[in-house]
């Protein structure tokens, strides 16, 4: 019997409530029949399996009907079901959003094989700045043998090339690997095969593996690819793999793998840093292990090869650390601002649904008096609000798929994964955790906190409906709180905003406007000779110069703040310095012109010219900085300058140019006459960049530039066809998207503030209309009343924002380094913030004064 | 819960609350009774659970289909404790309305030869 009366616990309590006593008597008629062992067994089973089914159809009956009311409810007020749900979208939107965006970037595993155990290893050269310096193939190969810490280890560069074979000659970005890179990795192809280390080996054909997306761009996805001919730089290779579409290796950019062999020529020169490299750490063995053994052999090559390594460290890090400081601030800063934004948007849920669930407080406690249970009733509330917070959380949680992708773009992400995150099943239980989370604290607590103070009392027509001291407390530190993470955002992003107008605000060194720049990459060999190349560029510029609308034009290396690198080390004077005080400066070859379509004014001396040639005297333009260092106070023109493959002498200075992007400080420059190269050197360096200065739109000119490269060689490809200005602006790209997003987090978060404190008041105001009614009637002016609630909103805003100076100064200053050297105590943005707040306090209380004002005395007191 | 008054909304019936109903047309029951009816009228063949039985009488007073009853039987008969039940001329239709149709499905299986015309 007491087992029977436990079970029907199963039941919804109302059910039980009900028809507990009746069940009760049925079961006791029905063990009276049952006679006997076998049918008492047979009736339990019965039993159990009936209350079971009932129990849960039952359950689902009330849940079904609870929706159903819910629904009806919510239809009846609109205005305020929208309110909700687009408050609760929004926060839970910004939150899975932000949060997708830190979990693809910060927390999710790398797409290879045990992540954990891979790390990069780099030359480090502290003592001159570079701590991450790539290696030089000969201190690679000494790496390779000596240590023991490592299950394999790979080098590999990046390398673009021109490919001929697939449906049409492109460009392309690729990279070269010694074939352990694959097996380090552990990503097994899509098609084919990987290249292994027999791939390494010189005399055996070129091996090519392709991406998924060269493979269906270029290739039409066929599977005959396999075995297919393909010329890189006129060099044959044959495809003998696919890769798989998550396989980002070194950069999303990579469309193919070539080999890398250390044949001749790139074993001897000890200080070419140009390798990357990449390993998996043995199992058992640490990351402090490995760091320990490669310190050995790095003062071992130190003092083998002390021109090249002396005072060379190896620097030893765990892949998932490739991502920079400044990506992880900003990630958890927008985690953070999107945690303020949940805050906010719960609290004016909370509040919300607070003043509704007052509103109903009569209704509830009629209900109540006519007997409906307070789980009854609790259950209800419940149902609506956690309706109401999943239709958010589901509108959130599309919003957030939609603008995941934009707020990538927030972190320029140097790690290889894909772009976006996958839009999978860890996006969708983020949301549900966030929409639980909003549901639960902030649907179910006031629910179950007005279910019980849902009493007789509401009944009660003289009574102050319903506005007991705690609750009003409690919103009130709700509008705090909500002013409060609003003073965080607009400071934070006021301060982005600095900041973002400092960078803007920087001079790259050169005039971006109205110039258009492509690249015509020069197929080798056959352009490894400078005479052709000079040829090229001769009726490339010629051509380029005659078409109407052209300024000037010109050929460079490298553009700036697109190539960052490029840097050689120097002597000046014949000083030959020792290699660990080598000075370092940007190199770059350029073509007459280059300086002049840029307008980089030449400061003192001239430009290179035509007459520069190959035997004469090589000459050099060098930038204001780098005659600061080398000569401050002397005349530069004339002097002597070294570097790997030549003597040059200065004949003319140029102003400094961004060539490393706004933001970070650039070595000195150094421009050679691409017309005195030596033939078959630095190759890699010959100009491909065009650069044309238009007199109008140079997008304009792109027909025309494209026939007039054609005609000087048709197969030449082009690319990356762009305005320069396009690539300044790239540059402070990721500020502009992060001031966006946090400006409009704040902005929305004020907004709510100023709905929460409009919302306190306005229910304030109506719940206090008698005790108005009575001041006026006392002999009040309509100023006093509304000094009365205007006051009441400002010393809240006050609060809000005291607090809000104390925490923004704490965010801004664990900010400073996104902040690009903009003060974190800037008084301009604080005071700015803090005015935003006081006008958004006053707006908020506008509407709820007035109304106090237009109490009507005898009406308010005729109610009592 | 608003009254259904059109007997075709509520069909085709759940066979419990059929059968419930058809127990109730002949004399007001309470739940053991209404349990035992149906159990003898079909040969022992359905047996009511008490919470099958009960969440079907829960819903049927909602749908209107039955009512609770306040004459109670001859007083030797009475247990005070029980809640007796009576059908309502709706719960009286839709019985009706659930007996002619699963007599025309019968009529259609014996159409067409499914079911011999003997049962």
């Amino acid at each position: 019997m007491r087992v029977y009366a436990a079970l029907l616990h199963l039941y919804p309590r109302s059910f039980r409530a009900e028809y507990g006593d009746e069940l009760l008597a049925v079961f006791r008629a029905r063990t009276r029949d049952a006679m006997g062992p076998r049918a008492r067994v047979v009736l339990w089973l019965d039993i159990l399996t009936d209350t079971i089914a009932s129990a849960t159809a039952a359950h689902v009956d009330l849940a079904r009907q609870d929706v159903k009311s819910a629904l009806r409810t919510v239809s009846r007020s609109p205005g305020f079901s929208i309110t909700v749900v687009l408050v609760a979208a929004l926060g839970i939107g910004a939150t899975a959003a932000a949060f997708a965006v830190t979990d693809h970037v910060l927390l999710r595993p790398l797409p290879f094989v045990r992540p954990d155990r891979l790390v990069k290893l780099y030359q480090d050269q502290s003592f001159r700045g570079y701590s991450r310096m790539e290696t030089s193939p000969p201190n690679f190969v000494d790496w390779r043998r000596e240590s023991r810490s490592f299950a394999g280890m790979g080098a590999y560069t990046s390398w673009s090339s021109n490919v001929l074979g697939a449906s049409e000659p492109v460009r392309l970005d690729g990279a070269l690997v010694t074939g352990a890179v694959f097996g380090v990795l552990g990503v097994p192809p899509a098609l084919g095969r990987t290249l292994t280390t027999i791939d390494d080996q010189d005399g055996t054909a070129r091996g090519l593996v392709i991406s998924y997306r060269l493979w269906t761009t270029q290739f039409g996805g066929r599977a005959d690819v396999l075995g297919q001919s393909v010329l890189l730089d006129d060099e044959p290779h044959i495809v003998v793999g696919v890769m798989p579409p998550s396989f980002n290796f070194p950069s999303r950019e990579t469309s193919f793998w070539a080999p890398l062999r250390f044949t001749g020529e790139l074993m001897e020169d000890r200080t070419n840093w140009w390798l990357d490299v990449v390993a998996r750490l043995k199992d058992g063995v640490s990351l402090e292990q490995a760091r320990a053994e490669m310190q050995g052999i790095a003062a071992q090559l130190a003092q083998a090869y002390p021109a090249a390594n002396a005072r060379n460290g190896i620097t030893v890090i765990e892949m998932r650390d490739l991502v920079t400081r400044q990506a992880r601030l900003t990630l958890w800063a927008l985690t953070g601002a999107s945690l303020c934004m949940l805050l906010i948007a719960c609290t004016n849920l909370a509040s919300l649904l607070l003043s509704r669930t007052l509103d109903r407080h009569k209704e509830l406690s009629v209900r109540a008096a006519l007997g409906a249970g307070r789980d009854r009733l609790v259950r209800q509330m419940l149902t609506e609000n956690i309706l109401l917070t999943a239709i958010g959380g589901a509108i959130g949680g599309i919003a957030a798929a939609a603008v995941v992708p934009l707020v990538t773009r927030l972190v320029p992400i140097s790690l290889p994964i894909a772009e976006v995150p996958a839009l999978d099943g860890r996006l969708f239980a983020i949301c549900l955790l966030v929409t639980v989370w909003t549901g639960v604290l902030f649907g179910v607590l006031p629910s179950l906190k007005l279910a019980s103070s849902a009493s007789l009392e509401g009944l009660k027509d003289g009574m102050r409906t319903g506005v007991s001291r705690a609750t009003e407390r409690l919103r009130s530190s709700l509008v705090v709180g909500e002013i409060t993470a609003s003073m965080m955002l607009i400071v934070c992003a006021g301060l982005l905003l600095q900041a973002l107008w400092r960078v803007q605000a920087v001079d790259p060194g050169f005039q971006a406007e109205g110039v258009l720049t492509l690249s015509t990459s020069l197929p080798m060999p056959k352009y490894s000779d400078t005479q052709p190349r000079q040829r090229f560029y001769a009726q490339v510029l010629g051509e380029v110069r005659s078409l109407p609308g052209v300024r000037q034009a010109g050929y460079i290396s490298f553009l700036p703040m697109v190539m960052r690198g490029g840097i050689w080390p120097i002597t000046v004077d014949g000083q030959r310095s020792d290699p660990e005080n080598a000075h370092m400066a940007s190199l770059r070859l350029v073509t007459p012109g280059f300086f002049d379509t840029l307008r980089i004014p030449v400061l003192q001396g001239r430009d290179v010219r035509d007459t520069d040639r190959p035997d004469g005297p090589r000459v050099t333009l060098v930038s204001e900085s780098f005659v600061r260092r080398h000569w401050p106070g002397l005349d530069p023109i004339g002097r002597r300058v070294a570097f790997a493959f030549g003597d040059l002498e200065v004949v003319g200075v140029v102003q400094d140019i961004k060539v490393r992007g706004l933001e970070r400080e650039s070595e000195p420059q150094l421009y050679l006459a691409a017309s005195q190269v030596p033939d078959g050197s630095i190759i890699y360096y010959s100009p491909k960049e065009l650069v044309v200065s238009a007199v109008g739109d140079p997008r304009a000119l792109v027909p025309l530039v494209r026939a007039a490269v054609a005609r000087a060689d048709p197969l030449v490809p082009i690319s990356n066809i762009r305005p320069l200005s396009e690539i300044v602006e790239a540059d402070t790209a990721a500020r502009v998207v992060q001031v966006r997003v946090l400006g409009a987090f704040a902005a929305t978060a004020i907004l709510l503030a100023a709905v929460g404190l409009h919302g306190l008041l306005a229910f304030s105001v109506a719940a206090r209309t008698r005790e108005i009614g009575v001041r006026f009637a006392l002999g009040a002016t309509p100023g006093r009343v509304m000094r009365l609630v205007v006051g009441r909103g400002l010393v809240l805003a006050g609060f809000g924002i005291g607090v809000g100076l104390i925490l923004a100064a704490w965010a801004a200053s664990t900010l400073q380094a996104l902040l690009f050297g903009v003060d974190p105590r800037n008084s301009v943005v604080y005071a700015m913030a803090v005015g935003v707040c006081l006008i958004v306090a006053v707006v908020g209380t506008a509407l709820p004064a007035l109304r106090a004002m237009r109490v009507d005395p005898l009406d308010a007191i005729r109610a009592e | 819960m608003k009254s259904k008054s059109d007997p075709e909304a509520a069909m085709p019936l759940p066979s419990a609350v059929f059968h419930i109903l058809v127990s109730l047309a002949e004399a007001d029951r309470h739940g053991y009774a209404i349990i035992q009816d149906v159990a003898a009228r079909t040969d022992g063949k359905v047996r009511l659970g008490p919470g099958t039985l009960y969440r079907s009488i829960q819903r049927m007073l909602e749908q209107d289909l039955i009512a609770e009853t306040e004459t109670r039987p001859a007083p030797d008969a009475d247990d005070e404790r029980r809640r007796y039940y009576r059908i309502t001329p709706l719960g009286r239709q839709v019985a009706r309305a659930e007996a002619e149709r699963l007599s025309a499905l019968v009529k259609l299986a014996r159409s067409t030869g499914l079911l011999s015309r003997r049962v």
